[in-house]
């Protein structure tokens, strides 16, 4: 991996397995994510870009301890540099690691928004404290006394923010924080990822928008069908020759400003049957090798599962 | 719904008030088809089939005068409704009473019985149903629900039965029916009297009602527990018991509410058969006693102070909605 030394996150080929019952009672495993790499580093924002629906998600849950009961996750995850196991994450949610969901439905419709950024403490200093942070992101104050169905979306979404800074955390996961926005509204509640990295933390963004995350992160993670298929830097995406894994150059293509490309094809499914690389059925400069395992390599200041990256 | 200001409070209570004369007057008019065509001879009932035999001819005319059968059935109806309009119920052809008197004095007892079980059921059922639900696929809700589906299951009279065998025959620790002990003054009946005879009705009563609201409760909170702002609490940190203190509860009382509401006509509905087989002198009895004997003014009477019962509980569940859910209470306030 780069950047080893001094990351604030480092998720090293982790794998997710739902176990579910077919006909009878056979019980099999689904892998639904498989060999995933991504690191976050300090004062970095890097984005997790796929496609909706593939399972991304499931990479935040991982890292706050939420995934469902049937759902089994392994790998080599590692926060400021010590071993991200259960307890440590029961220690450090809420506090260190923190999620900024997508929308308001993540906030409990029969609460006031006040008591629930606060996460229900009462106190003085949690009391101050919540205060100062609807001034410095322009909540009124009185928004603490409104019920979730009463904010705008973009109140909603500095209210999630709000409630994500009540602790000093040092990372904030950030799982599509924009559904639906405009691109410059977008930009907008980017900015606060943005500001909140360059104060030495690390930002997880998760999102299917990649021209979006071509505008505020560092890095840049292709999520494909269960994996990560390149970690590359922001600059890369200037053209399509510096990227590396032919799926990032289709997704480069696919940009309304690089042409607007479709490639033909589709995602295949969490549970078809994958040996050797996903994209192996779509790629168009596929070999032998490709049936193989792939494994993760670096390449040019990124990381790249392709046997024939340069 | 509260809160629409003055006028709009004004047009909702005149609409549930319309909306109640509706169901009063198709209320009526149903139990009125049904008991009239009813193969019941009421005449036969009263007078046995030994008497109907030995009865000369001008007796039983005054019989078919007494009970009506001599007189159309739209007739009788309209003689009975514009009774009704002017506040009388007319006479129990059975009890030889007002009608009103009868329902006064058995709707006492009914009422006492089903106050205690809906309560009783309201509140067990409301815990065994969260805790069925929070913990969700352990031994304890399989427990649970495994006992909820089958009481569920299980007939009330038939639940009635094992109750007295077990409680009143065999452990001899409550009385096996009546509401009052046999040969004791009026006068002399205590309030402990009263109670003790409550306990088996009113347990078997709850039975049924528990095991469906456990039922509907555990639903409604699995639901809950898989809604993002659980997941999001959770993320957050925040461990069990005050997740579900501060968002189970909360976001569950409104569904409780409704099932507690909507269990009131059920239960009305079990005590017929509960108090059948108690001996309880109740409306349910009486309900019973009136449509084998063809005392339709009785039947009326009881139909409709359910009806009004039911409708009632529903009116009031609809207020309480108003109160617990913000969305109803502000935007209410706010036009």
């Amino acid at each position: 991996m780069f950047e080893e030394n001094g990351a604030i996150l480092t998720v090293e080929n982790l794998t997710i397995r739902f176990s579910r019952y077919e006909k009878g009672l056979r019980k099999t495993d689904l892998v639904v994510i498989n060999g995933l790499d991504v690191s976050v580093g300090y004062s970095e924002l890097v984005a997790v870009v796929g496609s909706s629906g593939s399972g991304k998600s499931l990479l935040a849950h991982t890292l706050l301890g939420i995934l469902p009961s049937n759902c089994g996750a392994s790998g080599a995850i590692k926060f400021m540099g010590e071993v991200l196991d259960k307890e440590k994450i029961a220690q450090l949610r809420g506090k260190q690691i923190v999620l900024v969901p997508q929308s308001v439905t993540y906030l409990d419709p029969l609460k006031k928004v006040g008591p629930q950024v606060r996460n229900d403490r009462n106190d003085q200093a949690s009391l101050e404290a919540q205060e100062k942070l609807f001034d410095y992101y322009g909540l009124k104050r009185e928004t603490a006394q409104l019920y979730p169905f009463e904010l705008s979306g973009g109140m909603a979404r500095r209210v999630l923010l709000s409630a994500a800074m009540m602790e000093t955390p040092k990372l904030i996961i950030a799982d599509e924080p924009t559904p639906g926005l405009h691109l410059s509204a977008a930009k907008k509640a980017m900015r606060h990822f943005r500001d909140f990295a360059d104060e030495g933390n690390g930002v997880l963004l998760i999102t299917h928008d990649l021209e979006l995350a071509l505008e505020v992160a560092d890095k840049i993670a292709v999520f494909y069908a269960g994996t990560t298929v390149e970690v590359a830097p922001v600059k890369d995406f200037q053209s399509a020759d510096t990227l590396r894994h032919p799926y990032t150059k289709a997704l480069w293509h696919a940009l309304p400003q690089n042409g607007f490309q479709t490639y033909p094809g589709t995602q295949p499914y969490a549970g078809d049957d994958l040996k050797g690389c996903p994209f192996a059925q779509r790629c168009q400069t596929v070999s032998e090798a490709c049936q193989g395992p792939i494994p993760s390599r670096p390449i040019r200041g990124g990381l790249v599962r392709c046997h024939l990256a340069t | 719904m509260v809160g629409f200001g003055k006028q709009g409070v004004v047009n909702y209570l005149l609409k549930n008030f319309l909306r109640l004369i509706l169901v009063i007057i198709a209320v009526s008019a149903v139990s009125f088809v049904l008991i009239s065509q009813s193969p019941i001879d009421p005449i036969k009932v009263y007078v046995g089939e030994v008497g109907m035999g030995n009865m000369n001819p001008e007796t039983y005319a005054k019989l078919q005068d007494y009970f009506g059968t001599n007189v159309s059935p739209i007739k009788r109806y309209l003689n009975w409704a514009s009774d009704f309009i002017r506040g009388d119920m007319g006479q129990s052809l059975i009890y030889r009473q007002p009608v009103i008197s009868v329902i006064k004095d058995k709707f006492l007892n009914t009422m006492a019985l089903m106050a205690l079980a809906w309560v009783f059921s309201g509140i067990v059922a409301f815990v065994l149903g969260v805790l069925s639900g929070v913990f969700q696929n352990t031994w304890l809700d399989r427990l649970i629900k495994n006992y909820a589906l089958i009481t569920a299951s299980a007939p009330t009279f038939w639940l009635a039965l094992i109750i007295i065998m077990v409680f009143a025959v065999w452990l001899k620790l409550f009385p096996i029916g009546f509401s009052v002990p046999v040969a004791v003054a009026r006068s002399d009946v205590t309030i402990w009297d009263t109670l003790y005879h409550l306990v088996l009705p009113a347990l078997t009563l709850s039975v049924t009602g528990i095991a469906s609201i456990t039922l509907h409760t555990r639903e409604k909170v699995i639901d809950i527990m898989g809604e993002d702002y659980v997941l999001y609490a959770r993320s957050r940190g925040q461990k069990l018991w005050p997740l579900v203190k501060s968002h189970v509860l909360r976001n569950v009382t409104l569904p409780a509410i409704t099932l507690q509401f909507a269990s009131i006509s059920e239960i009305f509905g079990g005590s017929v058969l509960v108090e059948q087989v108690f001996s309880f002198p109740g409306l349910g009895q009486a309900a019973v006693t009136a449509g084998i004997g063809g005392d339709s003014p009785l039947l009326l009477g009881i139909a409709i102070i359910s009806a009004v019962f039911v409708f009632g509980g529903n009116f009031l569940a609809n207020l309480s909605y108003g109160l617990i859910d913000p969305k109803i209470r502000r935007q209410g306030g706010r036009d």
